[in-house]
């Protein structure tokens, strides 16, 4: 046993070593003529072959370890703890910009979370509920961006008339990228919407006399409260000045936390509230069975639409959170990697569950925020953790599914006879 | 006529390039099913590897010897990478459901990316040109000239040896037949004794050794490689799996020469800032007529 453990990891490092020695072992930097020449640094290569070493090692005997309980496999307690994470989370949301520790800092990272736990539960209409794989999702988030940019600055529309403006046009774009792609299933489908997503991107980088190009939008006007602006000067009008406070730029920072809160519960509510009525069964029955649902008179067609249409309205609606937000938007913001990271969020989290996305949107961003001192390093560690936690637990960290109707007692069903996801 | 002829040269020669990372996506995806994302990744690393290895023989050899023992160690050792990734992250989730490796495809394109770009510095790496030279064909009236540069030569003859010696290694070999049989049917494959795991690993093996081949000659072609590289190649080339039909191994190269054709026609004569957004048009309008792909078999729904 301890033998093959030792030629196991000799084996794992040997394998390390040829991976490392040429590209961390031989550094291409510009030599003295300006010519690209070698820096060997193989002392960093022994390392890294050296953990590689030790860290099979400690694999295989933490496998060896954990085999003999195998029989009685300890099962995942989050739905019954969901009964009283959720409330709980809702309530530390709630209350965040009012602890005592919470600076800018710590609000800023809420709004950055929460943009992404709205933008996962969009994407988790589409995904989770219909069974659509949609890797071009960020297109959406820009067409939202982009809209209430536009409409400000051109119109000079306030932030209020143009949020629902932006998600109506993110919708539109939803139906138009879903009525091509109603045919296609699976992985075409996914080939198709990244190929969208890149599209968008490029036309917005491209088309320099509408987006400013790779440039930006700048100056895009600021929400206010409800008609009541946020400045620092306390005139008459103003936010502080109506409610009778000293003026402080926190205010505008909580003003935008509640804001996307309230989206994101928004979010959170309509596709709650859907699943429970026909549509929500409809996207449900499709996801499992696409030909049985079609069998059983669902109008595919439409079906299908309507959840592209409204994952892309919330898309929209937190791109233009994301625009009022940042006040600059630049095609650089919406890259296929963020499509990757708000994908990975819905199915880290688990498909379909509302509170598996906002744990992992919070652990995966927050985390990500966390790592922030590592800087090149992050998207490194960023990129394992999604691998790592695939590996671990494939279905997500809550897999597990109630029905959303059952007849008699709901009986929730275990993660690995979940057997969706084929179409 | 001579401008086009020569845009025609051009764009053999980009789609054989993004013809043999193609076919790394679309034996994977007859084999296991799954989208591998990190293979336009590893199509990059092999272009590392190639200017390493350029760079270790600098001065000792050169000449078309340079050049094979370069190709034959960017193969070994990004075969190597193409095996860890999958021994990494998509063995473990074999039988898991369809989204999973997806997932851990994107994280493991992050983690590659990242990593060569932490080991060999996040600046773009030019190198001297290794294949002058070229071979004017004609000259038409108005003075233009057709050529055939020696590099753009190198990557046809090179492209059609490799693909040849990838053929008769699908339809010939023992291996090639356990590789045919596992797409078919894993399951009964493996009761009838192929090996299903080993077979596996070896077409990442293999996908990984011809996107190699693909990195090298992109490397000597543009000079130029940064890390990258891959997305957009791994991009096009999954889109060119996609075009000739996915799990169609001739489907992959002739959908790889279309891309490439397309992308080097439409910058010729309408717009180089567009010619990523015609590609894609292209593919979605091929889609949709032709769901299948241009070779792909028609999928059999089955209740």
């Amino acid at each position: 046993m301890k033998g093959t453990a030792l030629r196991d990891a000799g084996i794992a490092a040997a394998v390390a070593a040829c991976l490392f020695v040429p590209i961390v072992g031989l550094r291409t930097e510009p030599g003295q003529t300006g010519a690209l020449a070698l820096q060997p640094r193989f002392g960093l290569v022994a390392l890294l072959v050296a953990a590689v070493f030790f860290g099979r090692l400690v694999i295989i005997g933490w496998h060896s370890r954990r085999r003999p309980a195998a029989g009685t496999k300890p099962r995942f307690v989050l739905p019954e703890v969901g009964r009283y994470a959720a409330p709980a989370l809702l309530g530390f949301a709630l209350l965040l910009p009012f602890f005592p520790f919470t600076g800018r800092y710590e609000l800023d990272i809420g709004i950055l979370v929460l943009t992404y736990v709205m933008l996962g539960w969009g994407l988790n209409i589409v995904v989770g509920l219909a069974g659509l794989l949609d890797l071009g999702y960020v297109a959406f988030y820009a067409v939202g961006a982009y809209t209430y940019a536009l409409l400000a600055q051109t119109f000079g529309l306030s932030f209020w008339a143009c949020l629902p403006l932006a998600g109506l046009t993110a919708g539109c774009w939803g139906v138009l990228l879903g009525f091509p792609v109603l045919r296609l299933r699976g992985d075409y489908l996914a080939i198709v919407t990244l190929g969208f997503g890149e599209i968008i991107r490029i036309v917005l980088l491209n088309w320099t006399s509408l987006t400013n190009g790779p440039n930006g939008i700048g100056g895009i006007p600021r929400p206010s409260f409800f008609g009541l602006p946020f400045s620092s000067g306390n005139e008459p009008g103003s936010f502080s000045h109506f409610f009778g406070v000293e003026p402080s730029s926190v205010q505008r920072v909580v003003f935008l936390y509640y804001l996307i809160l309230a989206l994101a519960l928004l979010t959170n509510w309509v596709s709650i509230r859907l699943r429970r009525q026909p549509l929500g069964r409809a996207w449900e029955a499709l996801r499992e069975d696409e030909i049985a649902a079609r069998a059983l008179g669902i109008n595919v067609r439409n079906t299908k639409l309507t959840a592209f249409a409204l994952g892309a309205t919330f898309g929209g609606l937190a791109g233009a959170f994301f625009a009022t937000r940042a006040a600059f938007i630049s095609p650089e913001s919406f890259t296929f990697n963020e499509s990757a990271i708000i994908l990975a969020i819905v199915v880290l989290g688990g498909l379909g569950s509302q509170l598996g996305i906002a744990i992992s949107a919070l652990v995966m961003i927050g985390g990500f925020e966390l790592f922030r001192d590592f800087g090149e390093w992050r998207m490194l560690i960023f990129g394992g953790a999604m691998v790592l936690i695939m590996v671990l637990k494939p279905r997500g960290l809550v897999g597990d599914r109630t029905p959303t109707i059952a007849l008699g007692a709901r009986k929730t069903i275990d993660a690995g006879l979940i057997s969706q996801g084929q179409g | 006529m001579a401008y086009a002829l020569q845009q025609l040269v051009n764009g053999v020669s980009l789609g054989m390039i993004y013809g043999l990372i193609a076919v790394g996506y679309t034996m994977v995806y007859g084999i296991v099913g799954m989208i591998n994302f990190a293979h336009g990744d590893v199509f990059m690393v092999g272009a590392f590897v190639s200017l390493i290895g350029l760079l270790l023989l600098a001065g000792g050899v050169d000449g078309p010897a340079a050049i094979l023992l370069v190709l034959v160690f960017a193969m070994g050792i990004t075969a190597m990478y193409g095996l860890a990734v999958e021994r990494i992250a998509y063995k473990p989730l074999r039988g898991s459901f369809r989204l999973a490796p997806l997932i851990s495809a994107i994280g493991m394109s992050i983690v590659l990316q990242n990593y060569v770009q932490l080991a060999q510095g996040s600046r773009v790496k030019p190198i001297p040109a290794v294949v002058p030279g070229g071979l004017d064909i004609f000259t038409d009236a108005n003075g233009f000239v057709v050529s055939i540069s020696a590099i753009q030569a190198l990557i046809v003859v090179t492209t059609l040896a490799v693909l040849a010696g990838f053929t008769v290694l699908v339809t010939r070999t023992p291996l090639g037949r356990a590789m045919r049989a596992v797409e078919q049917d894993r399951k009964m494959a493996g009761l009838l004794g192929v090996d299903t795991n080993r077979t596996i690993s070896l077409a990442f093996l293999i996908g990984a050794a011809l996107a190699a081949v693909a990195g090298c000659l992109y490397l000597l072609r543009y000079g130029v490689i940064d890390f990258f590289i891959g997305f957009v190649a791994g991009i096009k080339a999954f889109t060119a799996a996609v075009l000739g039909g996915i799990g169609s191994l001739p489907g992959a190269v002739l959908g790889g020469l279309l891309i490439g054709l397309i992308e080097t026609f439409w910058s010729a004569y309408f717009s180089i800032q567009y010619k990523d957004v015609a590609a894609f048009a292209i593919l979605i309008l091929v889609l949709i007529f032709l769901p299948t792909g241009l070779l792909g078999r028609q999928e059999v729904e089955k209740v």
